[in-house]
């Protein structure tokens, strides 16, 4: 079907209000003619009667009452797919930006998707390595999970997603392919073009599709992106069984695209202004994550977000972090001491770790050393706690040696820079070395049969020895 | 009566213009897709439907056609195993028509009507049959005998009964003729409104434990068969950890787990998890006794609300039976938020934080319908709710905690700090609560022993006494202290790694039964009671401290299995020699 309405009754924002429809649907596109020619799109967001509210995707500017046409399209929004789609480059609605002309579509899907069967989803097991200590020990980063990275303005977020790009071997089984979808929201042209080059630099351009909505971008596109990515990322997941790593940046961004559209639809708002949906609306997205048991594919996400002043409760962050399985989290005090990847351990979390990780994955002993790893770490802090009341000197002995061995856990598995690589192995022993600084008896998440196996406390203090040796 | 059209659509909620002749809660069907919706506000002016389904593509002018009954959940073999929708639609037959995406306007039976069910008839003709009476039973799971019952509102004697045999859920075994003379089919299924409560006969007073293996819970913050709890946390801290806990290992006969708005992997896991894990107590799968319902976070809001009501409707139903039922609800904030985010589209009035202002009485409804109960037909069975509840920005003076605290009698609460720590069950100790320490008392002191709860409140108080202590410590270090407390440090320290932090994935550890609750409690206060006449003595506690004896009662969980608790008799020989070892 497809109506023509000369006129627009209304323009508030980003939104048209359109009178006299019959026969249009809720949430199909339309299509705006302007008197020069160019044409816009949007989308019904409300229908009460025969009046539509309708949202423009590229703003309302030049757009008055008498001088648009509007076409109801009779379909939901939906982006073109096909293979070709890789190396491309597009902006925030799927179209392509990067001059190379247009794609060949293979078949057109509803950018909203549909819920997953959770009958149907396959439990994700097997890990990622990505090189990266802290991650690939203590925060294990499953295929088909969601794990984001919390940071915060001015961190070094970007350069650990391109580092995990860079390491990570994503499709372990021969003959898989994989690939990557990054969409980006509300981000500087710096950054989209900092990722562009890593990209580059490590081989895999033509194995990414990018979807880019800048900073300058209009915000209804932007919260459009994601869908658009995520529906590329399943199309290419589930039926070219391709393994997707999708990374989404930055989702702060897209909240508050969203709370702008809510306010100028004059939506009751919830907590710090957001919409109530705000929970609904970023769980459609992060759950569309997963591996199914119909196809060999695999879709694994890092969104990013910044959280505003560092604050882990704000709603962004918090929502997220009820959905998603796990966070990355980084820390502002560790990135000022020049360390990098500036992981912040123990907020840090991966759910889906404890069944992919051990015998059959990584290495039988992996769950006791990060276990232990993570306790004595935040017995560390304890000991920094009292020390900045009391002055280091007056810890007692065993305070002592925990700051020692927080030092060291930073100094050396923290610490790896961005061009380190290491792998299970290596990570793993490393670890086991710096518990050895500890006195055995510390060691109580760890049985004895493994302890006498692993503890090695002369590595441990030769471990202590070159770090000291270099201050 | 002119057809009811639809005029408006914003998100889930859809409205017809003018009076029409639905009722309030009628269920509908809407659209040419018939999409499920509920009736949930009616005017001179209009109608307001939410609808459980996206409503993407749905136009003004399409038809809504009644159904006459409200949102209704179908009771009847084969409930126990399934994995349901937040209104009773079976996952596993949507996979079959629509892959592994759910599409809309699914018209599935929420039970299988081509399964036969080895019936069993309990009534003869001319027997006189009231609401809740037992007609026949079925084996539903090789744990769980169906027994259907009488609806509630209906009575009459029986006038044809068919012979035991097989027979599938919709075929009518017994004839009934109510005191009008209006004959009534009875097949093995019925439908009960999920916003109501089913009829009991009276409530009895609630002091049966509900035991789960997990030492936090049973010793420290027991809750009762047919109570209430809650389970607050930010996120990491493990609420559906220690959910899924005790789902695995308390001991009701079922468990309805309702993961409401939730992660889809997650219950993927619980699946999978379930149809592997064999219950020790009965030899069989965890999945004979277990119904899901998953309304993860991206299916419709709409169907999130009542996820929790098709829940609970289950679990009274089996309740009726005779069987005592725990409902897991996991979280009871995206419920919550669910009627948030309703009531925002309805533009009413906004309470704290955008909640509407009903949320309290939604909340203490839903709790109240646990209970310890005889049936109409004087079964004894228990409902008990355990509700998880994620409070915004892990702050629990948010409305959902607050209000949700005022109506459970049991309130574990979990710690950001502990969870950060990797001690689990993340339960703080000292802001966790229970109301039933008093009440189950008795059943402790006849059934496991006497001493257990005078045991329980000196761990208890030395817990506290460290947290008191452990301000101190913050501030000048613990090298100050005089030696007997430190000696309640270090035994606080026992406690907390010895016996509060329970590991869920070693063999032994997962499932503790009370009786080696107790016998670790007394070596732990055997431990404390010695040292604390050494030191009196004037021993040193650093003497003490170096035979390393703490640190062996700290692993009396790995080392002593569940099967050998004579084992804990030779700590105390052990103690009394390290000890001896220091003079």
């Amino acid at each position: 079907m497809s109506l023509k309405i000369v006129g627009l009754s209304e323009i508030n924002g980003p939104l048209v209000a359109l009178d006299g429809i019959h026969g249009a649907g809720y949430e199909e596109m339309v299509e705006l003619e302007l008197q020069d020619g160019t044409t816009r799109t949007g989308r019904i967001v409300q229908m009460d009667g025969d009046r539509c509210i309708i949202q423009v995707f590229e703003g309302t500017r030049g757009l008055s009452l008498q001088n648009t046409t509007t076409t109801i399209l009779g379909h939901p929004v939906e982006m073109s797919l096909s293979k070709e789609l890789l190396g491309r480059v597009l902006n925030g609605s799927g179209r392509p930006i990067d001059g190379l002309g247009e794609i060949y579509w293979e078949k057109k899907e509803d950018i909203n998707g549909k819920p997953l069967n959770p009958v149907s989803r396959t439990y994700p097991r097997n890990y990622i390595n990505t090189g990266i200590s802290a991650i690939d020990c203590l925060m294990t980063l499953i295929r088909g999970q969601k794990l984001p990275i919390f940071s915060g303005s001015g961190m070094q977020h970007n350069k650990l997603a391109a580092q995990i790009v860079k390491q990570a071997n994503i499709a372990a089984e021969e003959g898989q392919e994989f690939g990557i979808v990054f969409a980006a929201m509300g981000v500087t042209n710096d950054v989209a073009d900092y990722f562009r080059r890593s990209f580059e630099e490590t081989g895999v351009m033509d194995r990414v599709v990018m979807f880019l909505n800048l900073s300058n971008d209009p915000i209804i596109e932007r919260i459009l992106t994601p869908k658009c990515a995520l529906t590329t990322a399943e199309y290419l997941a589930f039926e070219k069984d391709m393994h997707i790593l999708v990374i989404m940046t930055d989702i702060t961004s897209y909240c508050e695209a969203l709370r702008e559209f809510s306010s100028s639809k004059g939506e009751i708002p919830g907590r710090k202004g957001y919409p109530g949906y705000l929970y609904s609306d970023l769980a459609s997205l992060y759950e569309r994550a997963g591996v199914i048991d119909t196809a060999k594919g695999s879709v694994t996400q890092i969104p990013i977000l910044t959280m505003p002043n560092d604050d882990i409760t704000h709603p962004v962050p918090d929502l997220t972090g009820y959905i998603t399985e796990g966070q990355i989290v980084l820390d502002r005090s560790l990135d000022q001491n020049g360390i990098y990847p500036p992981i912040s351990v123990l907020p840090s979390l991966s759910r889906l770790m404890k069944d992919g990780i051990g015998e059959g994955y990584t290495r039988a002993d992996h769950s006791a050393v990060s276990n232990q790893l993570f306790a004595s770490y935040a017995k560390v802090q304890d000991a920094k706690a009292l020390a900045s009341v009391i002055g280091e000197e007056e810890l007692s002995a065993s305070d002592k040696l925990y700051m020692d061995f927080g030092k060291a856990f930073e100094h050396y598995f923290l610490d790896q820079g961005f061009d380190t690589d290491r792998t299970i192995d290596e990570t793993l022993d490393l670890g086991w070395d710096l518990l050895s600084i500890l006195p055995q008896s510390e060691l109580d998440r760890v049985d004895n049969k493994l302890l006498e196996e692993k503890y090695h406390p002369e590595r441990g203090a030769a471990l202590l020895k070159e770090m000291r040796g270099e201050a | 009566m002119s057809s009811n059209l639809i005029n408006s659509i914003n998100g889930p909620v859809v409205t017809i213009k003018g009076p029409t002749d639905l009722t309030m809660q009628e269920m509908v069907y809407v659209g040419s897709k018939k999409l499920i919706g509920e009736v949930i506000s009616i005017s001179a002016e209009r109608t307001t439907i939410q609808v459980y389904e996206t409503t993407t593509g749905l136009r003004v002018g399409e038809e809504i056609i009644g159904t006459g009954a409200p949102l209704s959940a179908t009771l009847g073999p084969g409930i126990i195993s399934n994995i349901f929708d937040g209104i009773e639609r079976p996952l596993e037959d949507i996979e079959k028509t629509d892959g592994a995406f759910i599409g809309t306007g699914s018209s599935i039976p929420s039970l299988d009507p081509e399964r036969k069910w080895d019936v069993t008839i309990k009534v003869s003709v001319g027997d006189e049959l009231r609401g809740g009476d037992i007609y026949a039973t079925c084996p539903e799971t090789p744990l769980i005998e169906h027994r259907c019952m009488v609806p509630p509102n209906l009575s009459g004697r029986v006038s044809a009964v068919m012979t035991n045999g097989q027979y599938t859920v919709n075929d009518c075994v017994v004839k009934l003729v109510d005191k009008d003379g209006v004959e009534h089919e009875l097949t093995l299924c019925q439908k009960w409104p999920i916003r109501v409560e089913r009829p009991i006969l009276k409530r009895m007073p609630i002091e049966r434990p509900l035991i789960t293996g997990q030492r936090v819970i049973d010793t420290m913050f027991p809750i009762a068969k047919g109570g209430t709890a809650a389970i607050p946390g930010g996120f990491g801290t493990g609420k559906t950890m220690t959910q899924h806990q005790l789902a695995k290992w308390c001991d009701a006969d079922i468990i309805v787990y309702v993961g409401c708005g939730e992660r889809g992997n997650e219950m993927t896991q619980v699946l999978k998890e379930f149809s592997e894990l064999i219950d020790p107590k009965s030899g069989q799968k965890l999945t004979a006794r277990t119904v899901l319902i998953a309304n993860t976070s991206n299916m419709p809001v709409a169907a999130r609300e009542a996820s929790i009501y098709t829940g609970i409707t289950l679990a009274e139903y089996y309740r009726d039976m005779g069987y005592h039922v725990a409902i897991m609800a996991d979280s009871t904030s995206r419920w919550a938020e669910a009627l948030r985010e309703i009531s925002g589209r309805l533009e009413e009035m906004p309470a704290e934080e955008g909640f509407p202002a009903y949320l309290p009485s939604r909340i203490s409804q839903f709790y109240e319908r646990a209970g310890y109960t005889v049936s109409l037909n004087g079964a004894e069975g228990s409902v008990t709710i355990i509700g998880a509840v994620s409070p915004q920005g892990s702050d629990f003076s948010e409305p959902v905690t607050q209000n949700t605290k005022r109506f459970v009698r049991c309130f574990w609460a979990l710690d950001k700090s502990l969870a950060y720590a990797r001690h689990y069950p993340a339960i703080n100790w000292n802001t966790s609560y229970s109301e039933y320490v008093d009440t189950l008392n008795r059943w402790y002191s006849a059934n496991v022993g006497r001493e257990f709860m005078a045991d329980r409140q000196r761990i208890a108080t030395l817990l506290h006494e460290e947290n008191d202590l452990m301000e101190i410590v913050k501030l000048i270090g613990s090298d100050v202290l005089p030696d007997d407390q430190k000696l309640v440090i270090e035994t606080a320290k026992v406690i907390r790694v010895g016996f509060l932090q329970q590991n869920a994935y070693h063999a032994e550890d997962t499932y503790v039964p009370l009786e080696k609750q107790l016998g670790m409690m007394k070596v732990i206060l055997y431990l404390y009671d010695q040292c604390a006449a050494m030191i009196k003595k004037g021993h040193a506690i650093s003497a003490i401290l170096e035979t390393g004896i703490f640190g062996e009662v700290v692993k009396i969980k790995y080392d002593v299995p569940n099967s050998k608790l004579e084992m804990l008799d030779d700590y105390y020989t052990k103690i009394d020699q390290a000890l001896a070892a220091v003079i």
